[in-house]
């Protein structure tokens, strides 16, 4: 009549195997995300035509075979690349309707209208490295987005970078849409106008 | 008197360790949560060039990637030392990068399909010509958002 109670399982080589298990998901493990330079290529068209751009509006960058950077046909380091490209984009020479209200540049005629007009054309070698490659894009994506950081503090009191970081934050308490016009507005006015040459 | 006498005089008790399991089954949840499996073996070098100007490639279900750069010295023999484009596991041409995206596009769904990018994973001492190759292959067959993966620091390190 004795109840014989089932024995006990023996839980203690558990451990073990969540163990084995947790090294494995350890060893394959990569948490980090990638992050990078995001581009738009330009789609392929059949039947292309020429448009007239006048030799004030583009701001050439040609990368040589040997990693030199020639801005408007003249040697440049890195480092100046940045400053040269914002006074390019901020110039705001252009008179009527290409007159630019908010460009705080020299206003020099020789130079491009407004933010919308300029053009920079970044041109490279086969030879070219890729670092030097990027490193210029680094550049160039910095003028712009330094010109957006001032008109947003101008506009809206913070920085655009900041704006872009509540945009992406699911948990940022404020109104979206209306942060995403404003987002819109600023890069209507300084649009990344970066063609690149084959 | 007995009554009181069962406990062993002197002697530190053992552990518990029952709870152990428990917890290492916390940290294996966690892991088995945040895991992103290597789906990529890399035959090439891919030390990749540095930048501030970055932004994040948070879904990585969207993202296409294809790898660029100079053979590992394992392979160097078979391969040489000219850079070449890795897609998936293997070796490929440029040529190869069309078929390649059909496939990543045809194994996604549909309505995910227009948000893709490529992701150009090159290594830094790669020379620009193979790069160019790349882009244009992608223009051909439309995939024109593309990210040149990078690490993040300043340009000066590149």
């Amino acid at each position: 009549m004795a109840r014989r109670s089932s024995p006990e399982v023996n839980a203690g080589s558990m451990a073990d195997i969540a163990f084995l298990l947790l090294i494995f998901f350890l060893v394959t493990t990569t948490i980090e995300t990638d992050s990078g330079i995001s581009r738009k290529l330009p789609p392929i068209e059949e039947d292309q035509e020429d448009v007239v751009i006048k030799q004030r509006n583009i701001f050439t960058v040609l990368l040589n075979g040997k990693d030199q950077i020639l801005v408007e046909d003249e040697l440049m380091d890195l480092v100046d690349i940045r400053a040269a490209a914002i006074e390019f984009l901020d110039n705001g020479g252009g008179k009527d309707e290409d007159a630019c209200d908010y460009c705080k540049g020299d206003g020099d005629p020789s130079s491009s209208d407004n933010p919308d007009k300029a053009i920079i054309s970044l041109k490279n070698e086969r030879e070219t490295s890729y670092a030097a490659y990027i490193s210029v894009q680094n550049e160039l994506v910095a003028a712009y987005t330094h010109l957006r950081n001032v008109r947003a503090e101008d506009l809206y009191g913070e920085s655009y970078d900041g704006m872009m970081k509540n945009y992406r934050d699911v948990n940022w308490p404020g109104n979206k849409t209306k942060l995403k016009e404003k987002i819109n507005r600023l890069r209507k006015e300084y649009p990344q106008k970066l063609s690149e040459v084959q | 008197m007995s009554k009181f006498n069962k406990k062993n005089k002197g002697e530190i008790p053992a552990v518990n360790t029952a709870s152990l399991p428990d917890i290492v089954f916390m940290l294996l949840f966690f892991f088995m949560v945040a895991t992103v499996m290597r789906d990529n073996e890399l035959k090439i070098n891919n030390q990749l060039p540095a930048a501030d100007q970055v932004e994040k490639l948070d879904k990585k279900d969207l993202v296409m990637y294809i790898y660029a750069g100079k053979p590992n010295s394992g392979y160097q023999a078979q391969y040489g030392t000219e850079a070449r484009v890795q897609l998936n596991d293997k070796f490929s041409e440029v040529s190869d990068i069309p078929a390649f995206i059909y496939a990543e596009r045809e194994s996604k769904r549909e309505e995910v399909r227009p948000f893709l990018t490529t992701a150009l994973k090159v290594d830094k001492e790669t020379n620009m010509g193979i790069v160019g190759d790349i882009k244009q292959e992608l223009r051909k067959v439309n995939a024109l958002k593309i990210n040149y993966t990078t690490r993040i620091g300043d340009v000066s390190l590149n």
